[in-house]
């Protein structure tokens, strides 16, 4: 057998200085981090910028009032220090989800994190049920032209219904039918995540080569047998990239599902809470919360499908 | 006694460009321990012929028999093992985990399964690859583990569509002399599509020569050049004199003059 030599050394070794520092630098210049870094650094920039020109008429109002003589300095400074400011400064976002986490007990309602995990609980749940409807879904459809025919065109519908609009229709009539608490928010997140996973998985369990089927029929292998053997690991980089859409989609559907019912706890009613008090940065932080928990969730997501490609073998 | 034997076999296609004659009063008689290889231009329907005798197509008339049931029958009986122009390994199986592949479909205890793998493994050279993964290996490594999971059913039949169709010459000249020696160790019936006359004429006992549109056999030339046939066996007169036939024929059938 033939192996590609390995390089005797790296291109450049034994030139300059090589310390963990110099790698460190060549790591990051060549990686996603300074990028990243840089296009964070400008958003920064610009909604210190629109912090000032959003709140500066409000701001600008409430010194004159004050009477007092003021400099163009003073109102900037105001612009990003008002309490029920129309667009809050970045900073003062930080040091909300700072005190509302980390100086306020877990189990306090008044605690981020308290309103984070109701959410994601019922994130949680809707995203396993909808993981595995779609994946049902998808094998009835794989295996029954009738269900193909009937059943897809009835998914796709169902996706074009505002959530907005069915939400509070679910949850009101699970109530009726005495469905309470976690579930009703976690249907929600189940009829969102859901579909991505069907349309996924139909074309994962479709995407064996023709002569792998037909290798299978050689060995007239059942059609169970050829789901578990050949289609089900077939579609795993398919099942695991829906995955992704789905659980941010779930998330979406259980705040989403807090907001018509007047819940009191969750994501949801933290920005709902807000909007009626006109607390703008308890709002903000809660968005960020959201977006926090959903980049979480995505990339936990993809820690798994690393792990599992990287045991069915796939290259490094 | 004749393992394979088809009687005025045809097959019509529908496409969307109307009916196809893929295969047209097709007769072959092959007997046990033959080395049969189909040879043709493109459309001739040699590769469809090996498609029908493993039941992945149905003809539309005539009849054959393999192993004296209708290829569906032979084929749940595990008749054959079938080798594809490319590897068709699966890439998240290991080699190992691909030869016991269809001993896992035939619900065959881990015992056994370990064996045949070993055994199988050795008897195409690979001892000791089991557990790399696919793309590990080279082309003609890995199609080598094919033919090791093909003969890991233990069928009496081997059904080979242009197995070394994709392989370099070299490789595909040594990988030949390793399917002749295998041949002869295990005496199996072996069913070989090819588009190459010095392959055909190394390895065949009978030679099919088919032409296209329609599918049909234009002559069957033997290839009675003994069991000991080292590589260069292609350079003696008996095997140019054979190699000239099988062009000859192919020629004749082609209709383009």
């Amino acid at each position: 057998m033939t192996e590609a030599g390995a390089p005797i050394a790296e291109p450049g070794a034994g030139i300059g200085y090589q310390g963990p520092l110099r790698r460190l630098g060549t790591r990051l210049a060549a990686g996603r981090t300074v990028p990243i870094l840089t296009v964070l650094a400008a958003i920064v920039v610009l909604w210190y910028a629109a912090a000032i020109g959003m709140n500066f008429a409000t701001e600008t109002a409430k010194l004159d009032r004050a009477a007092a003589p003021y400099t163009l300095a003073d109102t900037i400074a105001a612009t990003w220090g008002s309490e029920r400011p129309i667009l809050p400064a970045p900073h003062q976002i930080v040091v909300e989800l700072y005190t509302s986490t980390v100086l306020v007990r877990p189990s306090s309602p008044r605690s981020l994190l308290f309103h984070a995990w109701v959410t994601l609980s019922s994130t949680l749940l809707g995203f396993v049920l909808g993981t595995l409807l779609g994946v049902a879904l998808a094998i009835g459809i794989l295996h029954s032209r009738t269900l193909d025919k009937s059943l897809m065109p009835w998914i796709i519908t169902s996706q074009t219904i505002p959530i907005l609009a069915i939400a509070p229709m679910i949850i009101v009539v699970l109530n009726a039918v005495g469905v309470q608490g976690l579930l009703p928010k976690a249907f929600i997140s189940t009829y969102l995540s859901f579909f991505p996973v069907t349309v996924g998985m139909v074309k994962g369990l479709r995407s064996p080569d023709r002569m792998l089927i037909d290798l299978m029929h050689t060995y007239s292998a059942s059609r169970s047998q050829t789901l578990v053997k050949l289609r089900w690991p077939a579609s795993m980089p398919f099942l695991f990239t829906s995955m992704k859409v789905g659980v941010a989609a779930a998330l979406v559907g259980a705040i989403v599902g807090e907001l018509p019912t007047g819940a009191v706890a969750g994501l949801g009613a933290r920005l709902l809470a807000g909007s009626y008090y006109g607390q703008t940065i308890q709002i903000w932080s809660a968005l960020f919360a959201a977006a926090f928990m959903a980049g979480i969730l995505v990339w936990l997501v993809g820690l798994a499908e690393t792990a599992s490609l990287k045991r069915m073998g796939a290259k490094r | 006694m004749s393992v394979i034997s088809a009687e005025n076999l045809d097959l019509v296609f529908q496409t969307d460009d109307g009916p196809v004659q893929a295969l047209s009063a097709i007769d072959l008689d092959i007997e046990k321990g033959e080395f049969v290889s189909l040879i043709g231009p493109s459309g001739c329907g040699k590769t469809t012929l090996l498609r029908v005798i493993a039941d992945l197509e149905t003809p539309t008339g005539g009849t054959i028999t393999v192993n004296g049931m209708t290829p569906g029958e032979a084929r749940e009986k595990r008749a054959y093992g079938y080798v594809f122009q490319a590897s068709a390994l699966f890439p998240w199986r290991t080699i190992a985990a691909n030869i016991a592949l269809p001993l896992e479909v035939m619900g065959i205890d881990r015992a056994e399964r370990e064996r045949r793998i070993e055994d199988n493994l050795a008897l195409v050279d690979l001892s000791g690859f089991g557990n790399r993964f696919p793309w590990q290996l080279s082309g003609g490594m890995q199609q080598r583990a094919s033919i090791a999971r093909a003969l890991a059913v233990q069928p009496d039949m081997l059904l080979m569509d242009e197995p070394f169709g994709a392989l370099d010459e070299i490789v595909r000249d040594h990988l030949n002399e390793e399917l002749l020696k295998l041949w002869a160790k295990t005496g199996k019936t072996v069913v070989f599509v090819t588009h190459s006359i010095p392959e055909a004429v190394f390895l065949s006992t009978r030679i099919v020569v088919m032409s296209p549109r329609p599918g049909r056999i234009h002559e069957i030339v033997n290839c009675d050049l003994g069991p000991d046939r080292p590589l260069d066996i292609r350079d003696t007169p008996e095997f140019l004199a054979i190699a000239h036939r099988v062009r000859d024929g192919l020629r004749a059938g082609h209709g383009y003059d």
